[in-house]
């Protein structure tokens, strides 16, 4: 599949938001974070900053973006529309949360059930976008059990290595915090790599012979039905380079997942600058292993059209 | 609405005959030609005289060569693709503008172009590649099954059928409702043992492929004969034979 680079900064962008807005929500509603208002103006405006423009940059892509709040309406079919619905409810009790944290300086009682319900409706708006994958049969790539986790536990890690930072940063040492960073740095990092492991050796169940309805023989190309590529070719027969792959692999590992676990572990058992450093590294080298992550996502998934074009399997 | 009906009064859909299909793209063109006016058009193209074209299909047409090894007979399949109208068509319920839809009386498959924002989830949730994004109009398009024809009683009766259908020079396309057991389209359907394309995917596609006839390859079977012998020369022919070379000088 074609990666789009509005599509890849929306699911990484919301992602991270949805994340940290979710921590946000709950560490302030639970009183791990301090009531202080420029604490939870600076957490609120980088979450919803993130979200915000992670949901300008979807709109992109489209071909009538005028159109766009047409996708609201077909909720109970579509998962896309889902998203856009829980997406735009999110800000409610976002806002909410705002108003108490920033205005009364108080995040408890009300302020504290809409800071909760903030994180429900975060984790539900990135299963909605992982859903939107996820349903997909032509993408076997997709269309598995890996796709929806991944999204979650990415958008938490995001969420939580932007969290740490942000606390550092306000010379707040919390164990929880720190914890809570390095824990889900492990499991996201096992996650993708039992995801891209389990790519290596599954495939789709349609072949070519199924797909031209010619059951015995092999079937190559004799003439394709257009002399240059074309949309179905631009968009769904996207082919990353076996080499340029396994080296992005690679950087994926160690700058989305090795790297920062090793910084956020530095940053948990120290305090002051170093602690800063660390957890501010931990953030940025996160947050373009991730990009790359999201760039493999798309370039590796194999649209099953692409069987009329000369492969055999997807 | 992108729900799916839950049935469809009829089911109409093409039945193509991957055995006579001599790949000659008319369909494709004729296709073309009559839908650049019609319900979706126009089909733009993008540039269409110089390097790298462009354009939006509704259907093309593959060739694909088979080899079955030492001891089969490969063959060459040429294979028209074009929107199947699905039953369970995730193209519909993906939509999330309730710009594509499924009609619950006859099950052809469309796009309101006014609708579409052009998010193209459609187009990958098909398998088959039947959608394509216009970039000029911003829009998805995709077979109509010649909505505009078929219905059109400005037309005589007979070509009330699909442009790629009435254009085929071989009577490799045919048109119907494939929802009644009676239609001649699935008579046609059950002599031939017409498929349905990638069925492990569960779109229940309503257009259905005839599988190419397995070759005859003992002459015997063909009513030919076994070996062919010279036929001798008669006297009078031998003369005729000197004088014309004779002639020829």
């Amino acid at each position: 599949m074609h990666p789009a680079l509005s599509v890849i900064f929306f699911t990484t962008a919301t992602g991270a938001g949805y994340g940290f807005l979710a921590l946000l929500g709950i560490f302030g509603a639970s009183g791990l974070l301090p009531s202080d208002r420029w604490m939870g103006l600076s957490g609120l405006i980088v979450a919803l900053g993130l979200i915000t423009t992670g949901l300008l940059s979807s709109t992109f892509h489209l071909g009538h973006p005028e159109r766009a709040w047409r996708a609201f309406t077909q909720w109970r079919s579509s998962w896309l529309s889902r998203e856009g619905v829980a997406s735009v409810l999110t800000y409610i009790p976002a806002l909410l949360l705002g108003v108490g944290w920033v205005v009364f300086q108080d995040v408890s009682g009300f302020w504290a059930v809409m800071g909760v319900l903030a994180a429900v409706l975060s984790w539900l708006t990135v299963a909605c976008t992982a859903m939107i994958y996820r349903s997909l049969r032509p993408i076997h790539q997709w269309h598995n059990d890996f796709t929806v986790p991944s999204y979650i536990v990415l958008s938490l890690m995001s969420g939580a290595v932007l969290m740490s930072a942000l606390t550092k940063l306000f010379s707040i040492d919390n164990g929880y915090i720190q914890g809570l960073t390095v824990i889900t740095l492990a499991i996201g990092w096992a996650l993708k790599s039992a995801y891209w492991n389990f790519n290596k050796k599954s495939k789709g169940l349609p072949t070519v012979n199924s797909a031209i309805g010619v059951d015995a023989g092999r079937v190559n190309v004799l003439e394709a039905p257009h002399t240059s590529d074309n949309y179905l070719l631009k968009e769904m027969g996207f082919k990353v380079a076996r080499k340029h792959a396994e080296r992005l692999r690679l950087l994926s590992h160690v700058m989305g997942f090795a790297l920062p676990l090793l910084f956020s572990l530095i940053a948990l058992f120290t305090t002051g600058a170093t602690a800063v450093i660390a957890s501010v590294l931990a953030w940025a080298l996160c947050s373009l292993g991730i990009l790359v992550e999201r760039w493999l996502f798309f370039a590796e998934a194999k649209h099953s059209v692409t069987l009329y074009y000369g492969e055999q399997t997807v | 609405m992108t729900s799916l009906p839950p049935e469809t009064q009829k089911k109409l859909g093409l039945v193509i005959d991957l055995d006579t299909c001599v790949g000659c793209h008319a369909c494709a063109t004729n296709c073309k030609e009559w839908n650049t006016g019609g319900h979706s058009a126009p089909l733009t193209d993008v540039n269409p005289y110089s390097r790298d074209p462009d354009g939006v299909w509704f259907n093309r047409i593959h060739s694909f060569e088979i080899d079955r090894g030492a001891n089969g007979v490969g063959m060459t399949v040429n294979f028209p693709r074009s929107c199947l109208h699905c039953e369970k068509a995730a193209c519909v319920t993906v939509c999330p503008t309730g710009a594509s839809y499924k009609r619950a009386e006859d099950g052809i498959v469309l796009v309101n172009d006014e609708k579409c924002i052009g998010c193209k989830l459609c187009s990958w949730a098909c398998p088959y590649g039947a959608r394509e994004f216009d970039v000029t109009k911003g829009v998805m398009k995709k077979c109509t099954l010649c909505i505009d024809r078929i219905y059109n009683e400005n037309l005589d009766e007979i070509d009330r059928q699909p442009a790629c259908v009435i254009t085929c020079p071989v009577g490799a396309r045919h048109f119907g409702d494939l929802g009644d057991p009676g239609s001649e389209v699935s008579k046609l359907v059950v002599a031939r043992h017409g498929r349905d394309l990638m069925p492990e995917m569960g779109y229940k596609p309503t257009n259905k492929y005839l599988p190419p006839r397995p070759r005859k390859l003992d002459p015997a079977l063909l009513g030919a004969p076994l070996e062919l012998k010279p036929r001798k020369t008669k006297k009078g022919e031998k003369i005729l034979a000197w004088v014309d070379n004779l002639l020829s000088r």
